[in-house]
């Protein structure tokens, strides 16, 4: 089943004369990882950054075609395009939550960063957002790490606690999907890791999309693969099929690391 | 929902903050323009004040902004290459911190020091005091500038100049001062700007001369005194001629700050 | 010019801030010195007399009603300018379209060029009266003069907060954007406490600028030696006084007024210098 589905869908920055992104096709499949690689520049970002319309913080940028999300209280697909109201979006991002590439810890405690957006959603109540909280860091693998230092600041921990932090403040709201922006590109290789077995065992309760330019990464973690060149979305597949038989020369050339 | 309500009530008070800003700044401008233009004549231009005039004062003034800048240049900016070329220790950053703390010194106690300095032990005031007040004004302005503008000379600049066996003062002097140039000039005349508007320190050290004269050993005419003596007399005639020099004195500090701006825009 | 001379020259003139220093401090004591003497302390600044005596000799000098006027016009600038400073600082990092910040902030930086005498011009004939008609009093005053002081102090305040603001890396306010945060929440919660510490010293600072400033407030003050009774009341200030009886006052009655000077110098030297040591240190670093 299909978590989102991209249809013919263009997105242009404001001032560009041309498109970044041109036409693309893409499903995202609910509770699998796609993974999204490419060279640099190839629209591989932009197109993540649609998915939760963060591109509508600058002014200017225009969209083309439909993204439907699944929305599993009404059964039906809503076109996140055509979106206005402010609330629309708050809504949206708290479905679709997003990872960024380096760490973003909100310059407060551990326990308030994680309780931020349940928060922002009204959750006063205490216990309940320790519960919450408790829940979170467990699901990111970082309770036991910070349990006796919840009040101290986000800052002191490591890159690789910093980044698990961010995606406990996100699984926190329980989104529907996760999207990684590079996640791993600022981490020694232990925690690239462990961010890696976490977001592995993420798959069973959520709905993932990530953009690597890390291809054993994509290879070891994604079900799913799209490969994108020039803004456009060349071959689209599953992760096997893609590193192991890929339909289109130019995927293969850049898998096999001839260009990139 | 709550939360968009107090979002779009705090944009809204965000707005009105800037909007009130921009308000302020015409209103203040459009009373100066509107009172200033009916004030101004030939006569004023060609006579002194004792005549009901302000040529005297704004040669004055001018030449005490002049004079200051020749004393506080030179040091400031000599001031500003010790700073970033040569301090290396702690004492050099205690001189850079405190140079920023006399940039924030009240000008009403830099006028009245060097009234104790320069006034008092003479026995009367005199335009070299006033300058000199202006030149304590405007020095910590320009080492701050050439300080952070020396800052943003790219370190290769000064390598290079040292991997072809320049020495040290010879490349600060012929490539590093050069390189920051314009940021400097900017700096600079920002600094006469505000300097060219400053009462306070002139009141108990130039005082004010109502005749045109050079000699800055005696009461020296002043554009800024002026206004402060005419704005206090009940006659509509002084307050008239103080609306025209309050209008004269803002048009040609605004004109050296955007000049400034000008420059750093077009050549930085 | 030889390398050590220039060398030399340059150090000397690095020196010369903390020879300034030294000597505004030694000045003003010295002239001070008489009144210290005679009034100590404690008794100049809890006094609330200031009458010469027969043919200007000795006299009595307290500094109390000067000294609470300034405490009180700085609040009170203090009040009405943070918001607004606060706001427009806002309005320039998080809410002003590309187009209109470059205009805005031009906009603000000549409201800080305008000359203070000017202010001091604008708001005796026109904020006065509009002040008078609509509360009443004699238009000059405590309110009068701190709405002046306020608009003089917003433009600083707006540009270092600003300054500091835009430090905030863009991806940490996308962070808080992604998780449906409003722009308000995103301002409160990230772009704020990121921003703190130059916030907080541009908010000294601006105090210390306050606390001296002169020619705005000479005006509109009223410069009458007596605690204000209300809001409206006309009172003095340290700068005031100092701007309107120096000139004029001889012996013991001078020397009351350096001392004023010196106490109004070593206040706004601890707080600008708290606000530059502590707050807005190392600022290259970050």
């Amino acid at each position: 089943m299909n978590m989102m589905e991209i249809k013919n869908f263009s997105f242009t920055y404001a001032k560009a004369s041309k498109p970044s992104l041109k036409n693309i096709n893409l499903p995202i499949k609910k509770n699998q990882i796609t993974a999204l690689i490419g060279p640099s520049g190839c629209g591989k970002s932009t197109l993540l950054r649609s998915l939760n319309r963060i591109h509508d913080l600058y002014p200017g940028n225009k969209y083309e075609g439909e993204i439907l999300l699944y929305n599993p209280q009404t059964n039906e697909y809503e076109n996140i395009l055509e979106l206005k109201k402010e609330n629309e979006f708050i809504n949206l991002r708290q479905r679709v939550g997003m990872i960024f590439q380096k760490p973003t810890p909100f310059p407060m405690s551990i326990f308030d960063n994680v309780a931020y957006g349940l928060r922002l959603n009204g959750i006063k109540n205490k216990s309940e957002l320790e519960t919450r909280v408790e829940e979170a860091l467990k699901g990111a693998a970082l309770w036991n790490e910070v349990k006796d230092r919840l009040k101290a600041s986000a800052m002191g921990l490591s890159g690789g606690q910093q980044q698990r932090l961010c995606i406990a403040r996100a699984v926190a709201l329980k989104p529907e999907i996760l999207l990684f922006d590079e996640p791993t590109s600022a981490l020694d290789p232990i925690s690239t890791g462990a961010i890696e077995q976490l977001v592995a065992e993420l798959k069973k309760d959520v709905t993932i999309a990530i953009v690597t330019h890390n291809m054993q990464q994509a290879s070891r973690l994604s079900d799913y693969t799209a490969f994108m060149y020039m803004g456009e979305l060349i071959e689209y597949n599953k992760t096997e099929k893609i590193f192991l038989n890929p339909d289109e020369k130019l995927t293969e050339d850049y898998i096999t690391g001839r260009f990139g | 929902m709550n939360r968009l309500i107090v979002n779009k009530i705090i944009i809204a008070l965000s707005v009105f903050s800037a909007l009130f800003g921009i308000g302020v700044l015409f209103w203040i401008l459009g009373t100066l323009t509107i009172k200033g233009i009916v004030s101004i004549n030939w006569h004023i231009f060609t006579h002194d004040l004792v005549e009901k005039g302000i040529r005297n004062l704004i040669i004055g003034q001018f030449i005490m902004g002049i004079l200051a800048s020749f004393i506080a240049i030179p040091v400031g900016v000599a001031a500003g290459i010790y700073l970033r070329e040569y301090n290396t220790n702690k004492f050099g950053e205690i001189l850079r911190n405190l140079s920023d703390v006399m940039m924030s010194a009240p000008s009403i106690v830099v006028g009245i020091f060097v009234y104790g300095l320069l006034v008092d032990p003479i026995g009367h005031y005199n335009g070299f005091a006033g300058a000199i007040a202006l030149a304590i004004m405007m020095l910590p302005i320009v080492i701050s500038t050439t300080d952070s503008m020396l800052s943003l000379v790219p370190k290769e600049l000064r390598e290079a100049g040292i991997a072809l066996g320049g020495s040290k003062h010879k490349i600060i002097l012929q490539i590093v001062l050069r390189a920051a140039k314009v940021g400097i000039t900017t700096g600079i005349l920002l600094a006469f700007a505000r300097i060219i508007g400053e009462t306070a320190p002139l009141l108990f050290t130039s005082a004010n001369n109502q005749y045109l004269t050079f000699d800055l050993t005696h009461q020296f005419p002043s554009l800024t005194v002026s206004i402060y003596n005419l704005a206090n007399y009940p006659d509509e005639a002084s307050i008239n001629l103080a609306w025209a020099a309050s209008f004269i004195l803002t048009i040609v500090v605004l004109i050296i700050n955007l000049l400034g701006r000008y420059i750093t825009r077009n050549k930085g | 010019m030889s390398g050590k001379l220039f060398k030399n020259f340059s150090f000397f003139s690095a020196t010369i801030s903390l020879i300034l220093l030294i000597a505004i401090f030694t000045t003003l004591y010295y002239y001070a010195s008489d009144a210290i003497n005679t009034f100590g302390f404690w008794d100049f600044i809890t006094g609330t007399q200031w009458e010469a005596g027969e043919d200007d000799e000795g006299g009595i000098f307290g500094g109390a009603i000067p000294i609470v006027g300034s405490l009180l016009t700085t609040a009170i600038a203090m009040i009405i300018a943070l918001p607004l400073a606060l706001g427009i600082a806002i309005f320039l990092t998080e809410i002003a379209h590309e187009k209109l910040i470059k205009p805005v902030s031009i906009a603000i930086e000549l409201l800080a060029a305008i000359p203070s005498i000017i202010y001091g011009m604008w708001g005796l004939f026109y904020l006065a009266p509009l002040v008078q008609k609509y509360f009443g009093g004699a238009g000059i005053g405590l309110f009068s003069a701190g709405v002046v002081l306020a608009i003089m102090i917003i433009p600083f305040i707006a540009s270092i907060t600003k300054d500091a603001m835009n430090t905030t890396p863009n991806v940490l306010k996308e962070s808080a954007y992604a998780m449906g945060a409003t722009k308000f929440e995103v301002i409160k919660d990230v772009v704020i406490p990121y921003a703190k510490t130059g916030i907080i010293g541009s908010i000294i600072l601006a105090l210390g600028r306050a606390l001296g400033e002169t020619m705005a407030v000479a005006f509109l003050l009223g410069s009458v030696m007596k605690f204000p009774k209300n809001l409206f009341d006309t009172t003095t200030s340290i700068p005031v006084i100092l701007a309107n009886t120096f000139s004029e006052a001889e012996d013991l009655e001078l020397s009351a007024l350096f001392y004023l000077a010196l106490i109004l110098f070593a206040l706004s030297f601890i707080i600008i210098s708290l606000a530059k040591f502590y707050f807005l240190r190392n600022k290259e670093e970050r």
